[in-house]
């Protein structure tokens, strides 16, 4: 069990290192989200009027804390890809430390910096007075948290799935946009999925694992939410567990050519 | 070096039996057989392709094999976690972290293998070793190719392995460096009794380094010995001796016991021998002076394993082309 947890910590401490390290990548996850709050945020917050009387900054808000999210933990996957490309993943698989301490050091170190990015954005929209502190209670704060950390545990293991079956950044890249897109448009982000919204668009949204985490975040924040806090909670849990059951597995299968 | 005391019961630091791996319908490596002994270094043979790699692999437990049976200390590789701690390798290509600096890379080692005792002092020692103690702090981006394989190795016997793996460890090095590295090699074999294994296709590195050498193609050994034997299997040395009495000089030689075949040339004879060649030579000389004949110029010849190589696989080792692993590799570029 320690050397499970020393597996975990020493790839989780290089994670970390390699993103601190990474000027360009600290520069983008920063600055991404803010390009889109103070472009599209306040474009469209002036072109639009909410139903329920928030304003649409201040719900998709909340879209680009699930967005800042699934951005950098998918891009975790680009980095197993780096490694074996750089050979380094051999270094890792040779040594003599258990194939989940490896996969689960991933996901936290990938998750941690998400998780960081996200409060940064939410930090700011509490700064900028976009959502209002009063209306947040810290119960709501911690929910908010814990569905963050579901969510990137979600998407980091997604990327890791994706990373063990293509071996190039090129492939990788391909199939990421390819997801990403549909991902971020369907969950909610940036126009609420009501009632009145295209039936099969509400369906496909459902699918979206990334729909629930927004939602969960939105109940815990605003209080605000399609369904029920702990119905949000449940789904992106179930999700979590299984996708990192499976790329423990895949990874498993990865061999040292 | 060799322990030859009670070859029954013994212990090899690597046993391999039988060992086949298919990639698909492709044999990479087909039944294969050798044992390595402790403290031995031994060396794996042969041109690109030939399954050196997939064997190296499979040992290092990176590869699992088809069928067979490779015991490590007399432990079988399945147990992974195990084995894995007894050895150490470098492999083929660069595997370094190349945004973190040497020192970095090497305390992520530390940390992988769970050093704790005088870690520092470790990584002081062995960056000394392959003489990097002033290049601790600087990002391995910066390393040439030369630097970055020496800090590989350094990093390979970090955890005191009791097997280290090097496969290919002076490819594409310019040769003051290789033969650097030749002495990095001799020394942890010597020094820290360390039982090397090392694969090739720089046959002077084979002669150079290894005890123990087979000679594999086509994922088949064809030959295991030492480099002397392997040589010597093949012939004696080749003395010629340009001269002009050759009858009269034939005669007087075919009386010495060293001689195993004489043959006349144009220009003199050509000698085969039984022993070292360069110590023949003042002899001949000293028979040919006795007797008064006069040798115009003495040469002498001895095989390589380069000549040793040609012979067994009808090929020079160079001009060899890619087959089944190398193939699996273009094919999958999974290395670079």
């Amino acid at each position: 069990m320690t050397n499970l947890l020393k597996a975990i910590y020493t790839i989780w401490l290089r994670e970390i290192l390699r993103f601190v390290k990474s000027k360009s990548r600290l520069v983008g996850s920063i600055a991404q989200p803010f390009i889109w709050l103070a472009i599209v945020g306040v474009g469209l917050n002036a072109a639009f009027k909410m139903t329920n009387n928030i304003s649409y900054l201040s719900f998709m808000a909340i879209g680009i804390m699930g967005m800042t999210i699934l951005f950098n933990s998918l891009f975790a996957g680009i980095n197993v890809i780096w490694d074996r490309q750089f050979g380094f993943l051999k270094e890792i698989l040779v040594a003599p430390i258990s194939r989940i301490g490896i996969v689960l050091g991933k996901i936290f170190g990938s998750t941690t910096i998400s998780v960081i990015m996200a409060l940064i954005v939410l930090i700011i929209v509490l700064l900028f007075g976009i959502i209002s502190i009063k209306s947040i209670t810290f119960l709501g704060i911690i929910t908010a948290i814990i569905f963050m950390i579901l969510t990137s545990v979600t998407f980091v293991g997604m990327g890791l799935i994706i990373a063990t079956n293509v071996d190039n950044i090129e492939g990788f890249q391909v199939l990421m946009n390819f997801l990403v897109m549909p991902l971020f448009f369907l969950s909610g982000a940036l126009f609420p999925i009501t009632s009145s919204t295209p039936e099969w668009l509400q369906i496909v949204s459902k699918i979206d694992p990334l729909f629930y985490a927004i939602d969960g975040i939105r109940g815990s924040l605003t209080k605000i939410s399609v369904y029920p806090v702990q119905f949000d909670l449940l789904i992106v849990f179930i999700v979590a567990v299984v996708l990192v059951l499976i790329a423990d597995i895949m990874f498993r299968k990865i061999e040292g050519k | 070096m060799v322990n030859k005391a009670n070859p029954k019961n013994k212990i090899y630091a690597i046993e391999v039996n039988n060992l086949i791996k298919n990639f698909g319908n492709l044999t990479a490596v087909n039944n294969i057989s050798f044992s390595v002994n402790e403290g031995e270094i031994y060396g794996l043979l042969g041109p690109n392709g030939a399954g050196k790699t997939t064997t190296i692999l499979i040992l290092t437990t990176m590869l699992s094999l088809t069928s067979g049976n490779v015991r490590i200390f007399d432990k079988d590789i399945i147990n992974k976690n195990i084995i894995r701690q007894m050895i150490g390798i470098v492999f083929q290509d660069p595997t370094l972290d190349e945004d973190l600096t040497a020192f970095e890379n090497l305390d992520f080692h530390a940390r992988l293998y769970n050093i704790k005792v005088n870690k520092k002092q470790i990584i002081n020692n062995v960056l000394k070793l392959v003489e990097l103690e002033d290049k601790a702090d600087k990002q391995v981006k910066s390393f040439s190719g030369g630097m970055k394989r020496r800090l590989e190795i350094a990093r390979s016997f970090m955890h005191e392995p009791k097997i280290l793996f090097l496969d290919e460890p002076t490819i594409g090095l310019d040769p003051q460096t290789r033969r650097k590295i030749w002495d990095y090699i001799k020394k942890l074999n010597e020094k820290q009794k360390i039982t090397i294994i090392l694969t090739t296709h720089y046959l002077e590195e084979a002669d150079e380094l290894c005890n123990r050498v087979s000679i594999i193609d086509h994922g088949k050994i064809i030959k295991t010995g030492t480099p002397k034997e392997l040589k010597s299997s093949f012939g004696g040395d080749i003395i010629l001796i340009n001269i002009e009495k050759k009858q009269e000089f034939k005669k007087i030689l075919l009386n010495s016991a060293f001689i195993k075949s004489i043959k006349q040339t144009k220009t003199g004879l050509e000698i085969i021998v039984n022993k070292d060649g360069t110590k023949l030579i003042p002899k001949i000389v000293e028979l040919a002076a006795k007797s008064k004949i006069n040798i115009n110029s003495i040469a002498l010849k001895q095989h390589t394993l380069e000549d040793v190589f040609i012979s067994l696989t009808g090929k020079n080792i160079r001009d060899s082309t890619p087959d089944a692993s190398e193939k699996m590799k273009l094919k999958f570029g999974g290395r670079r």
